[in-house]
């Protein structure tokens, strides 16, 4: 038979001396985006820029006001200059990108699962690796010729370094029980690695991409200001050289929108690949 | 089919992990393995299930294996081992993928030992979404799912609260009832030793040695009434008195390594 017990604190005789609450130690350490900060935040931004453009305390020459970048994004939208632009620029980026993920997500996935080419890989991509990639476009150029081909080398030589890196680690940081439990159940290689290491590193990979995306796109602006007539970045260049500071901008922000639009489809990816975290 | 660890000795590098473990599981039989921490338990597992080989000895088969079995010697772990990624249902599924079955009698299969293990309602639902005695019984239904004939139990259920332990050990109970499949049972848990082994095997601090064979003198059938509980409860004080020091001495090391 079990004995009940009565609550001490709820009995008279605790009834005389004062209550007090307990003090709440437990605050911060917990930041959350507000959902309207940062919006807000960029209009109060974006509206000072214009102030400063309008009341003349910033010399339009120098920054031009942020509608007179949209009003250049406009115009060059309408002649067509901007697609051709940026046409040019997704094309070497797209190829660029897709050359270095295939090859780094090969090389990458044979340094995470075979002994040999771990020893010969991990040394050539530490040995290689830290050299900035836009330096190698000269002797591209010399090797492949003026046209695409070294613009678009040299991206897939930044993206293949960074995704073959993120793929052998995302290999190393699968849980090591999931592949011997695989392997207990006699599951063979092939599908251990498309069914248990694949999906493991996949967060990995995915963190890959998003680096990737911003290299790829830092090396065709700087590739296209080195020997291009079309992109973003010649476009860029051309406009600065011009003194066309409006344009320049202009070039500025739709780099910065591919960018966010290639975070946004990473984020959607993510989403949908891994759903599982 | 029988299982025997015969003169299995072990070393990480320098660190002497086994030295001369024998003995042998046989058909429908549960050994528990116990023993101080760090005294190569799951690592004799391991070896026993074919995952790591030996410096000295075998782990060997004696008799074929029930013809229906589609892996007969199958973990289940510590950590469950389950697929985040997958739902309860595809971790069924999972190693029955590459033995040539049918799409139906794969389904069929599952069906079966997602019902036996209570989990028909979750089929679709992911690890993250379970709680830890849940996960396990996912990895209790892939086990059972390839018709074993012998479970590598590797401390199933330390990582567990107190009373999902109790619960699942009930299961563990009824599902090795019937003698139809035998099981290696390695814990540190001396209650759980009693209550699911037919013999205990008892390991020295590292290295392992079998320091005694304890045979359960009573049947699984038989332990269920109060003075079953007496007597498995003074069989229990009795092998903790016989590993108590060892324990201590185990656990000393652990501090000061």
């Amino acid at each position: 038979m079990l004995e009940r017990a009565n609550d001490q604190a709820s009995s008279p005789q605790a009834g005389n001396t004062e209550l007090r609450p307990v003090a709440f130690r437990g605050a911060g350490f917990a930041p959350i985006a507000g959902r309207y900060a940062g919006f807000l935040s960029l209009v109060l931004a974006i509206g000072l820029w214009q102030l400063a453009g309008s009341a003349g305390i910033v010399n339009s020459l120098f920054l031009p006001t942020p509608i007179a970048v949209v009003r250049a994004i406009w115009q060059l939208a309408l002649s067509g200059v901007l697609w051709q632009h940026l046409g040019y620029s997704i094309m070497r980026i797209g190829t660029g990108w897709i050359l270095g993920t295939v090859t780094g997500i090969i090389i990458g996935f044979g340094i995470g699962l075979s002994s040999l080419a771990r020893g010969v890989g991990i040394t050539f991509i530490s040995a290689l690796f830290p050299i900035p990639k836009i330096a190698l476009l000269p002797l591209l150029i010399l090797w492949l010729g003026i046209g695409e081909e070294p613009k678009i080398a040299t991206i897939a030589l930044g993206v293949f370094f960074s995704t073959a890196i993120s793929v052998y680690s995302g290999v190393d940081a699968v849980p090591r029980n999931l592949i011997r439990m695989a392997q207990s159940f006699n599951v063979p290689f092939h599908a251990i690695v498309r069914r248990v290491i694949w999906p493991g590193a996949l967060p990995s990979i995915l963190a890959g991409f998003r680096i990737t995306a911003s290299i790829a796109l830092l090396l065709v602006v700087s590739a296209e200001m080195i020997g291009a007539e079309y992109g973003i970045g010649a476009f860029v260049l051309q406009a600065g050289n011009l003194m066309q500071t409006d344009q320049l901008l202009a070039g500025v922000v739709i780099l910065s929108l591919f960018g966010l639009a290639v975070g946004r489809l990473i984020n959607r990816l993510e989403t949908q690949l891994l759903h599982w975290r | 089919m029988d299982l025997i660890a015969d003169h299995i000795s072990h070393r990480f590098g320098a660190l002497e992990v086994l030295d001369d473990v024998s003995f042998t599981v046989g058909a429908g039989e549960v050994v528990a393995i116990v023993g101080p921490s760090g005294c190569g338990k799951s690592t004799l597992l391991s070896i026993l299930g074919g995952l790591l080989q030996p410096s000295a000895g075998a782990a060997e088969l004696r008799g074929a294996p029930p013809p229906e079995s589609l892996n007969p010697l199958t973990f289940v772990f510590q950590d469950f081992a389950l697929l985040p990624w997958c739902t309860v249902e595809e971790n069924v599924e999972f190693p029955l993928q590459h033995g040539g079955l049918t799409p139906s009698e794969r389904n069929r299969i599952v069906d079966d030992a997602l019902q036996r293990t209570g989990l028909s309602d979750f089929r679709g639902t992911l690890p993250k979404q379970l709680s830890g005695g849940m996960r396990q019984r996912v990895g209790i239904a892939r086990a059972l799912a390839v018709r074993p004939a012998i479970l590598l139990l590797d401390e199933p259920l330390s990582a567990l609260d107190s009373q999902t332990r109790e619960l699942l050990m009930e299961d563990f109970a009824r599902l090795l009832a019937d003698g139809a499949i035998g099981a290696v049972y390695v814990t540190h848990n001396l209650e759980e030793a009693v209550r699911l082994a037919d013999r205990i095997v008892l390991l020295s601090r590292r290295p392992g040695r079998v320091r005694e064979v304890v045979t359960i003198p009573l049947t699984r059938s038989e332990r269920g009434d109060i003075h079953a509980r007496e007597k498995l409860l003074a069989l229990q004080n009795e092998l903790w008195s016989l590993i108590r020091d060892e324990a201590i001495d185990a656990e000393r090391e652990v501090q000061h390594a």
